[in-house]
């Protein structure tokens, strides 16, 4: 995918712990965006990103657990731990067990694992504007 | 509480979530931003359109 931001050299620079919006970013949706008072991005990323993940487990979507058997397992529980804390409360919660006989089912494990890679890209977006990569 | 939509529905679904987000994330002026989340969402419906007319007429 083409990425087309502007590079900003070192204005978007502020002081602090460095990988601090990456950090917060990742374990709270769009945190990271809010933390450098990019409300109304972070609203929207938190928004996006907690309503995919919610809806996935309430169409019964299935959470990975850690797992060293089986490749796609793993790979499952890789996507699944982009939520941040979403993944920690889901298992906390004892929710995403999934449901075989439900046809969306499936579709609700996809949504889960996407969360956590469009968080894993919305991190390291905010971690880009802290280091002035991005505007 | 569960959630069932129909396969369109889901569609819809996941493409407006990634849609904002890679808006957001691929862009950097608000603008620009609008216009990125537009084409993808445009571009999610338009391939699942042509992909279940292609297994459609697969299944013939």
């Amino acid at each position: 995918m083409a990425s087309k931001v502007e590079v900003a050299g070192s204005k978007g620079a502020g002081v602090g712990f460095l990988y601090l919006p990456l950090i917060l970013g990742w374990l709270v949706p769009g945190a990271g965006h809010a933390l450098q008072k990019r409300w109304g991005r972070g609203a929207l990323l938190f928004i996006s990103i907690t309503s995919m993940f919610v809806l996935g487990l309430l169409m019964q979507g299935k959470l990975y657990a850690p797992n060293a058997g089986d490749v796609l397992d793993m790979l499952g529980f890789a996507g699944d731990l982009g939520a941040g804390l979403l993944y920690v409360a889901g298992r906390a919660m004892d929710l995403g067990h999934g449901a075989v006989q439900v046809a969306t089912a499936d579709y609700g494990t996809k949504f889960t694992v996407v969360a956590g890679l469009l968080n894993v890209i919305a991190a390291v977006d905010a971690h880009n504007i802290r280091i002035g990569r991005k505007v | 509480m569960t959630f069932a939509p129909s396969h369109f529905t889901a569609v819809l679904l996941f493409a407006l979530f990634a849609s904002v987000v890679f808006g957001i994330t691929q862009r950097s002026n608000t603008k620009a931003m609008v216009r990125y989340g537009v084409y993808c969402f445009a571009m999610f419906i338009v391939a699942v359109m042509a992909a279940s007319w292609l297994m459609y007429f697969i299944r013939r």
